[in-house]
């Protein structure tokens, strides 16, 4: 699996979407990216990585796409 | 009729809220929101109040205090299923909702022209002239929001107020004051940091922005709020965001409540408040006494960490055996019983109960196994009831089960779990063809918005029955 598969699957398995609905896809967007779920969506990416993100990255992680550049800065090329 | 919350005498140039986009609301904003929806409803008649912590919801909920309109508290983001059964259940005569509330839950309403806007929120006619309710009747919560049941409590005047004035004496509160609104104004715990500041005097910090974005740490920085208050999983949180390293010079105490709190977490928390010259309150309430009943002062956060603490002030604790009599010894485990003035009129379970007087005298049994010590401090160790208490809110497990059987009359339901999770145990029906596991933890999670990680489903044969037909819980256990 490649970083960017092993990336959507993070989120499929988190929220229970289509891969369809990843793009554009937005922290609050549905009801299952609630707070809860980005705890557990920041913790399955830090296992999945084996990185620490910390609290302005864990903040910014507002979006599919933000998500993407706050991995780059921890060296995950997607 | 009484004054909520000392309004009628406040200066209307005082500040009431900073919104988080930036815009300003005065005590006179609401004493004019009282006004003009008095003026539209006519007084006394039931709204359904749809509230996402805005500028609207708060005018909204404020005016129909003082203009003495019955509202019902829901959460804006609430199920449209759920809506629909209690608009159908109750039959408000008014909703007043966010005009920028979601297509499907829009549909569930009438389709009429608002009758008035209030800073983004619209009042709309119900169609119906509403149910008829007791004179003492002034606010309703949901008791169980996240299943959709139809009862609910029934709160007078003199219950919000005594609960408002007993919170204002114990945290010491005074119009210098600026809470950010961590928890939605739905919710019993939300509604009371609301009241108990408003009664005050105080500024709130009113955003509907939620802790994980940084326009929240943004306003609190720049507005400077001076609380912050949150449920056990508010708590996880703030330890994960480092809470505890942030710059927050104006920061004077953090409240806990909607659940205990673990023991490592209350300690932490404790240690940074005593470290860093702020205050941490334990506290413990129910929806059903407006909501505070227990509060751990803050001097004693550390040695007594576990316990929830003292009975607010004119409010009082004691503990019973299961015949009914007091149990005195400390250390000794029984049902935890309150009695104070905040404690509700009662349950209403449909629109005819809304007529009903007070029926609980003012004490509350409140299903909670707890125990005293030496000191008189209580500590929480069990349930009585069936519900579990997950990221704040009381999930009813009997609720839940009804709820799925309604849904999927293919096969047998019961549910059990700890506060992190709910475990749905499925058994075909005799002969059908059952739901599988991921349909019912998707129709749970859309109907009650609990995480899906947070409901497991187990497939077994047949649910455990005695020879009376009741389930045997026991026999299915956590696993």
């Amino acid at each position: 699996m490649t970083n960017l598969e092993k990336y959507d699957k993070l989120f499929l398995d988190a929220f229970r979407i289509p891969r369809e609905e990843l793009p554009g896809l937005k922290y609050r967007g549905i009801p299952a990216w609630d707070s809860v779920g980005h705890m557990d969506l920041m913790s399955a990416m830090e296992e999945a990585y084996g990185i620490s993100i910390s609290t302005p990255d864990l903040l910014s992680f507002s979006s599919y796409e933000a998500g993407k550049a706050v991995l780059e800065k921890y060296g995950v090329e997607l | 009729m009484s004054d909520l919350f000392g309004m009628k005498g406040r200066e209307p140039g005082r500040l009431l809220a900073v919104s988080e986009d930036g815009g300003w609301l005065y005590y006179g904003d609401a004493q004019d929101a009282g006004r003009m929806l008095g003026g539209v409803m006519g007084g006394r008649s039931l709204v359904f109040l749809l509230c996402d912590n805005s500028p609207g919801a708060l005018l909204g909920y404020l005016g129909c205090l003082q203009c003495g309109a019955v509202p019902l508290l829901l959460d804006a983001n609430i199920a449209p299923e759920l809506l629909a059964a209690l608009a159908d259940t109750y039959r408000p005569a008014f909703f007043l909702v966010p005009q920028a509330l979601p297509a499907a839950a829009r549909a569930v309403l009438p389709r009429t022209r608002p009758l008035l806007r209030l800073r983004g929120s619209i009042l709309l006619a119900g169609g119906e002239k509403g149910p008829a309710l007791h004179p003492e009747l002034r606010l309703l919560l949901t008791t169980s929001g996240s299943t959709g049941s139809p009862k609910l409590v029934r709160l007078s005047a003199q219950n919000l107020e005594a609960n408002a004035a007993s919170i204002c004496e114990y945290l010491e509160l005074d119009e210098t004051e600026r809470p950010a609104t961590v928890l939605p104004m739905s919710y019993s715990y939300g509604m009371s940091i609301v009241n108990s500041h408003v009664l005050a005097g105080a500024a709130l910090l009113l955003t509907g922005r939620s802790l994980l974005e940084p326009e929240f740490w943004e306003l609190v920085r720049t507005e400077g709020a001076t609380s912050l208050a949150g449920v056990p999983y508010t708590y996880q949180m703030y330890r994960r965001l480092g809470l505890c390293e942030m710059q927050l010079p104006r920061l004077r105490y953090l409240t806990q409540a909607g659940g205990k709190l673990p023991e490592e977490l209350h300690r932490q928390f404790a240690r940074w408040a005593a470290d860093t010259g702020r205050r941490f309150y334990v506290m413990y309430g129910q929806t059903e006494a407006s909501p505070r009943m227990g509060w751990l002062p803050a001097e004693r956060a550390l040695d007594k960490c576990g316990s929830m603490g003292l009975a607010v002030p004119g409010g009082r604790f004691w503990l019973e055996d299961g015949a009914g009599r007091a149990v005195e010894a400390p250390g000794e485990v029984g049902e935890l019983i309150y009695a104070g003035k905040n404690v509700a009129m009662g349950y209403a379970r449909q629109p005819g109960d809304l007529a009903k007087a007070d029926e609980w005298g003012g004490i509350l049994r409140t299903g909670d196994m707890a125990k005293r010590d030496e000191e008189g401090f209580y500590s929480i160790v069990g349930r009585k009831k069936r519900f579990l208490k997950m990221f704040g809110n009381r999930v009813n497990l009997d609720e839940v089960e009804r709820m799925l059987a309604a849904r999927f009359p293919t096969a047998a339901f019961a549910c059990t779990g700890r506060d992190d999770l709910l475990l749905v145990w499925l058994a075909p029906a005799a002969g059908e063809k059952p739901p599988s596991g991921e349909e019912v933890v998707g129709y749970l999670a859309g109907q009650t918005r609990l995480p899906a990680r947070a409901i497991q489903v187990r497939e077994i044969e047949a649910i455990p029955q005695n020879e009376a037909g009741k389930v045997r819980y026991a026999a299915l256990g956590l696993r």
